[in-house]
Order: C-alpha cells, then sequence, then structure tokens
C-alpha cells in the first residue's frame, strides 16, 4: 500500500517569521520559492500568521498550502528553527506552482530534530585502520595537500585528474564554480579533467556555438506568443515541469501548436494532446537516432518552398560559402546557407525511409515550422531539444542541422523565436579560460581506465551511476584506489611523512588516491581515502542562472549541516593547504600561484570571480531583484535595479563562435548512420534499444531521493518501460526484476508494463542507485567525446519474480485520464 | 484557474453526489493563546462522521462524499476485491480526498482504470493501490480516510493518513 505520511497538521508561520528568497536548486527553470523561519517555539494563528490569509477557512485551488514536504526543523545561527519553503506566486517562472522535486526542498534538508537527509556528511572523513574515520578539516586537507602537491610537483599537473561539476544549483553556482576553477585552471592548469555528465571537458552543444548561437538564447514568455513549439528529444512536463505548464501551456491555449520529435511516446505529447488538441500535435516517433536526416529534410523542404526568411539570412548570416573546413577537431564544414545545403539536402523520401516516419508528416511538420500564414506573415517557431540529441547520435551535426532550421527560418533573436536547449540543472559557470583543456578534450574515463593520473579529485560526481561504460570504469577505479587503500593500511601508526611516501609509492605502482568532495557519501566515493563534506544551496548563499538566462541570488536559510562547507570555501582551503606544503617543499614559484583565496565567505567567492568581471551585480543587488532576478547579461543598474536582457541577438549580430563579423554560419550536417564506436554494430546484435530516460520523481541519481520514502515507495527499482507483448514473450510480469545486458556489462531494474511503449525498445530511468544504466552503455562517443548515453542496445532477461517492494507499487500508465 | 472548464465538470461532479455526511462536530485546535498554559492533546480528534451504508454502494461507482467536514469533498469506493487498507467484510471499501494535494483541484474518477486524475496538471492516483501517486507533482499520496464499518453495515469515516490540501490542519 502506497507510503502514509501520517502527518495531520503542521505549525503556522506567524506574521514576523524571517522571509527569504530562494530560487529552486534542482531542474533549470529555477522556480522560485520563499523560505519561512521562526523560532521553535512560536507559532501563527489561524488569523494571524505569515501569509496574511485567514487558514481557518478551506483555500481554494491554487491558494497557499504548505505541504508537509514543504516543511521542517532545521539548523539557522545555531537555534532549531522551523521552515517552510512554499512556491512563490509572484515569480514569474512559475507563479506559485511547485514541482515534485523543488516542492520536497524543506523535507530535503537535513535535520537532527525530524532525522531527515542523516545520510549527509557532517566531518571530513579518512580512511584510516581499514575504515573512514571521522577528522578534522586541517587533518584531511594537509593530507590531501601533501599528496597532490607532491605529485603536481614531482610528476606534473597532469597526473592531477579531476572531476567536476560545472552547473548552477544544487551545489554548483557561480561560487562554487569559480572556487574550484579558480584553484584547477588559474593555480595550476589541469588538462585532465571532466564535467559532472560526460567523460571531458567540453561543451555539449560545440555546434551551435562555433555557428555563433549561444544555446539560451530566448526567454521563456516567447512560448506564451508563438505559434509552433518544435520539441527535439526532451520531455519537459517531466524534467522542466514549470516551464510546461506555466509557459508551454498558455502558448498551446494561445493557439500554438506542437511538435515533438522523440522514439518514445511520453508525458509530455500526451499533455499537450490534452491542452491543443491532436489535431494541434504531431508526434514524429523516428527510429533511435535519426534525428539529422530529419531536420535536413526540413531544411530542404523549408528552402525548396521558398519559406525562409531572406532579410535575415541576407543580414545575420555568412554569405560566401565555406567558413569553416571539416578538419579533425572540426566534426563538419560551416559557412552559408547555400554551402550547407549542398551537404544537407535531403528528401522527404529519403527522410521517411531513415527515420521510419510517414513523409507526409514531415511535410506537416515543416509546415507548422515555416509555411507563412495566410496573411503572409511569418509563422514564429521556438525550437527547444536536450539529452535525446545531446546525449544521442552524432551531437555535433545533428544539432547544428537543427539550428539550421532557426536560422533559415529566422526564428533567433525574436520574440516567440528561439533555439535553446532546455538543460538539466541550472547554469552558473564562472571560471578562468579552460583553453589549455584543449580541443578534442582528454576522454578522461578512458585516461583513468588505461592507467593514467596518480591523483583524482572529485566534486559532487557520482559517475559510479551516471557514466558511460560505468562496469569498466568502476572495476578499474576500484581496483586502483585499493592498491592505496592496501597501502594507507600497511603505513598505520607511521608518521604523516610515512604515510605520503607509502601512498605515493602505490600511486606509482597504478594505484590512484582518491579525494571525494560531496554532499553525501556517494557510490564513488566507496573508493576515496579522503572525503570532505560540502553543503548546497540555502545553506550557503548562492547565485544561478535558469534557462532564460534569469539570474538570482537563492539565499542562505540555514546553517551548513555538521561542519561541512560550501564548495567555494573548500578550494580556498585547499589551496591554502597546497601554498603551505609547496612552501615547506621549497618550491615558492609554485606555492606562490596558490595565493589569492583568502576568503572567509561565499560572498567573497562571488566577488573576486563573478563581480570581478560583472560590477555591477552584487549579492545586495541580486537581493533586492528577489526571485524574477535580472536575465543575464546585466547591462546596467538604473533607478536602483539590474538591467538585463530578455532574449540574445535581438540585433541580428552572432557572436558565440567570436567570428567579427558577427554572421552566424550554417552547418554541413552529412548524414552518417551511427557515428560513434561499435553503435550500429551494438544494435544490429541486440533485440531492444534501450532509452535512457528520466522521471519527473527523481532530482537527478538520486542521490537525496534514495533517502526518501515517498519516493522510494513509488519506484523502489528504477522502473523500465515496456511493451506488453514483449514482456509476455519473455514471461516477465509488472514488476519483476530484469536484467539488460550486452557487450559493455549489466544493469537491473523492475519491468514497468507501457501500454504506448514500442515493441522492441524499453526506456529505463537513468543514474538509479539500484541499477545504473551506465553499465551497459558503450564507451564509444563523437569526435568531440561527447557520450551517447540515449543510443544503446542490448538484451533482456528475468532476474526474479517481483520483489515485495516491487509488488506493491501502481504499474499503471502514467498518462491522464479525464 | 487555468482552465475553468475542467474545474467546473469536476466541481459538478462533486455537487452532483449523493453526500450523506453527517456534519462533523469540527474541534478547533486553534484557540487564541491562553495567558496560562493549558493541555491540548497531541493528536487531532477526528469526527466519526457516517458516509454511508454497505447497501448503498455498488462496485466501482463512487460516492460523493465530503470529510471530515463539508468543505473537504471526497470519494467513497467499492472496488470489488480486496485491497490493502480496504474496508468492510470484502476489505474492498476505500475513501480518498479528491483535493488534489499538489494544487488542490478537484479530482476526477476514472472508472475504467480506476484512478483519480487532475485536470490541472495531470497528475494520477491510484484507487486501487491506496491513493498512490501513479504520475504527478503532489509530494504526497492521496489522503485516505480511515472507514469502520459497523453491525448495520453503515460506513464511518473516523481519520485521515495525510494532510488535505488547502489546510494547515485536517480538523479546522
Amino acid at each position: 500500500m502506497a507510503y502514509k505520511r501520517q502527518i495531520d497538521r503542521l505549525p503556522i508561520p506567524p506574521s514576523d517569521a524571517k522571509v527569504q528568497n530562494v530560487t529552486c536548486h534542482y531542474c533549470i527553470v529555477g522556480c522560485g520559492y520563499k523560505a519561512y523561519t521562526w523560532p521553535r517555539n512560536k507559532q501563527g494563528t489561524a488569523t494571524d500568521n505569515a501569509f496574511g490569509i485567514d487558514l481557518s477557512e478551506q483555500q481554494p485551488a491554487d491558494g497557499k498550502w504548505i505541504a508537509p514536504s514543504m516543511y521542517n526543523v532545521v539548523r539557522q545561527d545555531g537555534q532549531d528553527v522551523h521552515l517552510a519553503v512554499v512556491p512563490d506566486e509572484e515569480c514569474v517562472v512559475n507563479s506559485g506552482l511547485a514541482s515534485i522535486r523543488g516542492a520536497r526542498m524543506a523535507e530535503n534538508r537535513p535535520s537532527r530534530v525530524t532525522g531527515t537527509q542523516q545520510q549527509r556528511l557532517s566531518d571530513p572523513l579518512v580512511w584510516r585502520n581499514g575504515v573512514w574515520q571521522p577528522s578534522t578539516w586541517n587533518d584531511a586537507l594537509d593530507l590531501v595537500a601533501r599528496v597532490t602537491a607532491k605529485v603536481v610537483n614531482d610528476y606534473g599537473e597532469d597526473e592531477l585528474v579531476v572531476s567536476m561539476f560545472d552547473h548552477g544549483g544544487s551545489a554548483g553556482g557561480y561560487e562554487n564554480t569559480w572556487g574550484t576553477g579558480k584553484l584547477y585552471f588559474e593555480s595550476m592548469k589541469v588538462k585532465n579533467c571532466r564535467i559532472h555528465n560526460r567523460p571531458a571537458y567540453n561543451s555539449e552543444v560545440h555546434s551551435s556555438r562555433d555557428m555563433g548561437v549561444g544555446e539560451l538564447n530566448y526567454s521563456y514568455s516567447d512560448y506564451e506568443v508563438t505559434d509552433t513549439i518544435f520539441m527535439i528529444g526532451a520531455n519537459s512536463l517531466e524534467t522542466q515541469t514549470n516551464l510546461f505548464l506555466n509557459h508551454m501551456v498558455p502558448g498551446l491555449r494561445n493557439g500554438a501548436r506542437f511538435i515533438m520529435v522523440d522514439p518514445r511516446r511520453t508525458v509530455t505529447v500526451h499533455a499537450a494532446e490534452e491542452v491543443a488538441g491532436k489535431d494541434n500535435v504531431l508526434h514524429l516517433a523516428i527510429k533511435p537516432g535519426t534525428d539529422m536526416a530529419l531536420f535536413n529534410a526540413l531544411l530542404t523542404h523549408i528552402v525548396d518552398n521558398g519559406w525562409t526568411d531572406n532579410e535575415f539570412i541576407a543580414a545575420s548570416t555568412f554569405q560566401d560559402g565555406e567558413a569553416v573546413a571539416e578538419g579533425s577537431s572540426q566534426p563538419a564544414g560551416l559557412g552559408s546557407l547555400d554551402y550547407a545545403l549542398q551537404t544537407c539536402r535531403t528528401s522527404i523520401e529519403e527522410a521517411a525511409e531513415i527515420c521510419g516516419v510517414d513523409g507526409a508528416d514531415i511535410v506537416k511538420a515543416a509546415e507548422w515550422i515555416a509555411k507563412p500564414h495566410d496573411d503572409g506573415a511569418r509563422r514564429k517557431c521556438v525550437t527547444a531539444y536536450e539529452k535525446g540529441i545531446i546525449w544521442g547520435n552524432d551531437n555535433y551535426r545533428t544539432i547544428g542541422s537543427l539550428v539550421n532550421i532557426s536560422l533559415a527560418t529566422g526564428n533567433i533573436g525574436r520574440e516567440g523565436g528561439g533555439c535553446c536547449r532546455l538543460g538539466g540543472h541550472q547554469e552558473g559557470y564562472y571560471r578562468p579560460g579552460d583553453a589549455h583543456v584543449g580541443r578534442p578534450a582528454e576522454y578522461v574515463d578512458q585516461f583513468l581506465i588505461k592507467g593514467g593520473g596518480k591523483v583524482y579529485h572529485i566534486w559532487a560526481c557520482d559517475h559510479y551511476k551516471t557514466t558511460l561504460n560505468a562496469s569498466q570504469f568502476k572495476r578499474v577505479l576500484k581496483k586502483r584506489s585499493d592498491m592505496v587503500k592496501d597501502a594507507m593500511d600497511a603505513a598505520a601508526g607511521g608518521t604523516r611523512e610515512e604515510l605520503v611516501d607509502a601512498i605515493v609509492a602505490a600511486v606509482n605502482a597504478g594505484g590512484i588516491f582518491v579525494v571525494d568532495v560531496d554532499i553525501i557519501h556517494s557510490q564513488v566515493g566507496r573508493n576515496a581515502h579522503v572525503i570532505l563534506p560540502a553543503c548546497e544551496s540555502n545553506e550557503m548563499n548562492l547565485t544561478s542562472m535558469n534557462g532564460e538566462r534569469r539570474m538570482r541570488l537563492s539565499e542562505r536559510y540555514m546553517d551548513p549541516f555538521g561542519n561541512s562547507k560550501p564548495d567555494c570555501l573548500i578550494a580556498a582551503n585547499m589551496a591554502q593547504h597546497m601554498e603551505r606544503v609547496l612552501r615547506d617543499m621549497g618550491n615558492e614559484t609554485y606555492a606562490d600561484q596558490f595565493k589569492g583565496y583568502d576568503w572567509e565567505t561565499e560572498e567573497d567567492a562571488f566577488m573576486d570571480g563573478y563581480n570581478a568581471g560583472n560590477p555591477e551585480v552584487t549579492y545586495e543587488r541580486l537581493r533586492a531583484m528577489g526571485n524574477n532576478g535580472v536575465q543575464e547579461p546585466v547591462v546596467g543598474f538604473e533607478d536602483g535595479k539590474l538591467v538585463g536582457v530578455p532574449r540574445l541577438y535581438a540585433d541580428g549580430k552572432f557572436d558565440r563562435h567570436g567570428r567579427e563579423d558577427k554572421k552566424a554560419l550554417f552547418c554541413a550536417a552529412q548524414w552518417r548512420g551511427y557515428a560513434a564506436a561499435g553503435k550500429a554494430r551494438e544494435a544490429e546484435n541486440h533485440d531492444f534499444f534501450i532509452n535512457n530516460v528520466r522521471a519527473n520523481i527523481f532530482w537527478q541519481n538520486q542521490f537525496l531521493d534514495q533517502d526518501s520514502d515517498f519516493i522510494q515507495d513509488r519506484f523502489p527499482y528504477p522502473f523500465i518501460e515496456m511493451n506488453g507483448e514483449d514482456m509476455a514473450e519473455l514471461d516477465i510480469s509488472a514488476g519483476d526484476l530484469i536484467e539488460i545486458t550486452n557487450e559493455n556489462g549489466a544493469t537491473q531494474g523492475m519491468a514497468y508494463p507501457t501500454d504506448t511503449a514500442k515493441r522492441g525498445h524499453v526506456a529505463m530511468v537513468f543514474g538509479s542507485p539500484a541499477g545504473s544504466q551506465g553499465n551497459v552503455v558503450n564507451p564509444g562517443v563523437s569526435e568531440l567525446i561527447l557520450p551517447e548515453y540515449k543510443l544503446t542496445f542490448g538484451n533482456i532477461r528475468k532476474l526474479a519474480d517481483a520483489p515485495p517492494q516491487a509488488r506493491a507499487v501502481s504499474f499503471k500508465s502514467k498518462e491522464y485520464k479525464a | 484557474m487555468r482552465c475553468k472548464k475542467m474545474v467546473d465538470v469536476g466541481r459538478r461532479q462533486f455537487l452532483r453526489g449523493g453526500a450523506v455526511a453527517a456534519a462533523g462536530a469540527a474541534v478547533s485546535t486553534i484557540a487564541p493563546a491562553p495567558a496560562k498554559a493549558g493541555p491540548a492533546n497531541a493528536q487531532l480528534d477526528y469526527p466519526s462522521n457516517k458516509l454511508a451504508n454497505l447497501s448503498d454502494l455498488a462496485v466501482n461507482e463512487p460516492m460523493d462524499i465530503e470529510y471530515p467536514d463539508a468543505d473537504s469533498p471526497g470519494i467513497l469506493l467499492k472496488l470489488g476485491e480486496a485491497v490493502e487498507g480496504g474496508a468492510g467484510p470484502d476489505n474492498d471499501i476505500v475513501a480518498y480526498s479528491v483535493l488534489c494535494p499538489h494544487k488542490g483541484w478537484y479530482l476526477t474518477y476514472n472508472g475504467e482504470d480506476r484512478s483519480l486524475n487532475c485536470p490541472g496538471h495531470y497528475s494520477r492516483f491510484d484507487a486501487e493501490a491506496g491513493g498512490q501517486q501513479i504520475w504527478g507533482h503532489a509530494t504526497q499520496n492521496l489522503p485516505q480516510f480511515t472507514l469502520r464499518v459497523d453491525d448495520n453495515g453503515d460506513i464511518y469515516a473516523e481519520g485521515c493518513s495525510d494532510l488535505i490540501f488547502g489546510r494547515p490542519s485536517n480538523v479546522i
């Protein structure tokens, strides 16, 4: 039976409760919330309360309500206080709506009073005497610095491998990307680094940027006034929930049509049909990874029918043939529309064959995107894409071929337009230049697997749950880190110098010394030697920007748990220890590179980084801008307000590629089937396409959700949506544990019968602690080292009858039924 | 209101139906602070309201109810098959709040797959699995009313598993 909270009343915030701004730290949409905190021994009443409404009356639909998940007791300035985190009706992003993720921010806080999130790390842990022993910051950082300094000093910085988040929200944001970035890209020049969700340090949208088009160029309001929403490889109702509900739905109600390109029918398609009517929704359920052929046919049809925006093309795009030639680090040529078309030209019939959809539907899509209205007015179209193509086949050319359509139809920089990725986390990137990393960047997972690196610093990444080729990655990293653990155990009782010598000897023999900075003891953390406890947004002040570049300050309303710290201050402390140790080692010059970290607070890190490049922007000014913040870039400060920009490229000048002429480029996107190593063979040799999908109920790899009874009660195992006939053939029933296997490894999940699932397609939720899909994702990547998590094929067999927890859950369709 | 039409559908369904709830004596837990601390119960006192008699119920035909007071709509439902937590001689009678615990919209019952559905934001709850959210935005499962059936077959509601949308206390 379903999990019951057995909570039937909550404290009422008093009228003098402290109220602070909160931007949801989960998805990129960044919904606005208000945090109310008040002393433990105080409460409001039905008629005298912080909301100023009569709470003795039943509130209407959309009325103010504190759900139990929005409440907790947390520590603030050393005192236990009540906390309520409630969606903000005044925030233009969400207008009072809360998602199943954001509405759980309060209960996902660590609390020693209510017992929530006791998995959070409170103190540094050091591998000592065969277990992780809690210790002090100075002890832990001294060991980290001594080993790291010894290695980079004696063997060079290429022996230091770093995994670090590049996002906003959560524990990312401008403060923390700067702190880590300054350490690894300024004090050092670390080349062998990767980002949290991909095995190299690179862009996920190289081609869009090379074409001049920054990938977050619109305003969410553009969805409300457009003619067509063109969505590819995304499932916004689940993953950008309130962007869909608060901006796309109003657009559909205003008459917009909706095109979805996705092999799978999702709840987003269904909801769009509910709002706009089936006649106004077109779902192109293409064969996995064939998006580029579809986009090329759409472009061809649009050009051949004269539906291009010729004025825009003439004024804002490159005119003279080839501008950038295809080359080893350049997966496709770039240039004028005519130039690109020589390569892209694809007939409707060819695309229909490649993509496995009806040619008439491709024509319809082209008409909905670009055919002028009957009165001759141009059609407005917002194009929105995400992981389906970012992590799909042939990233560079596929995204390039999509941006081609938006450029050809003049749909960038204009109201009701935009060509944007939808995003995962918020953004919040401010680091020194990364040019030393190179292009293509090092494939760090392979570097580690091949025995590269002696020290490995990991910042808020759990690759065991999320990387590709995870089976091998785990095996190798465990083996290499165990060598160091064994050496440390053997050195027990010795001096610090003897311990460092033992570790260095072990890494020189093929081991690796692992430092893991995280908020919980993660799966990859099991193979760490020092674990450093970080804190999250609202346990510190944090600035980030959302998917329409809306920057907000999400305020600190509680203390960091235990002795945990903001990542930026951990990085600063690490740098200070590095400076000291290098000076002790006699390398004064190197030690001097680690100066400049005398930060007391996260605001100091913000001022040292973001503010230095954007002097108008301060905490005080952002606080005054509240939950509506300011849309970057900030271009001024007038009448007490920061002045931003609602959408980029409104002047028709494109600069993301850095070209002097500010002309956008088209991409010569040549279709070549499955481009990455091993994918075509894997597809041929296995029975099922293994789609890698998200669900609204989980945030990323469930690092907090794994400790939530409400969430784990719903999906105790990762769901694998599967067609009923496929299940019958394999003798699989609802809830049975099933295994997905291929040459890369195996993973497990719970069969979820899904009547809309195609035969031979399954959809497995990504990143689960109870079954990592990355185990079966092959190591094949694109030229620029973009992983293709989405393009995986495997076989399926039954492991066990449904476990008791799985038998208790609902297996009904996820689609709304009136 | 984002979709008045759909809400009205839900509201009509709520208003049309054979609710037989007795007006419970709602106990206010909120009183002006006394000068001297007084004893307060650690648990809410729920009214015991008669909702219906077994003979009033037909399988898969939900009856509109109100509990714990007239402002809190719900449904009483005989499923025809025993479920965990089901009341009555066949262990198949359940009752739920029909205010969506996401934003308080009226849920509508779909008899075909025995789910409760929110027209506002598409959340769904399983009437056969204790009100578990099948898919949606709510951060709790559907508040389920605790039922007791007496020897005469009269069905009473006497408690609730979760906080009902739009109130700081289930009994206001």
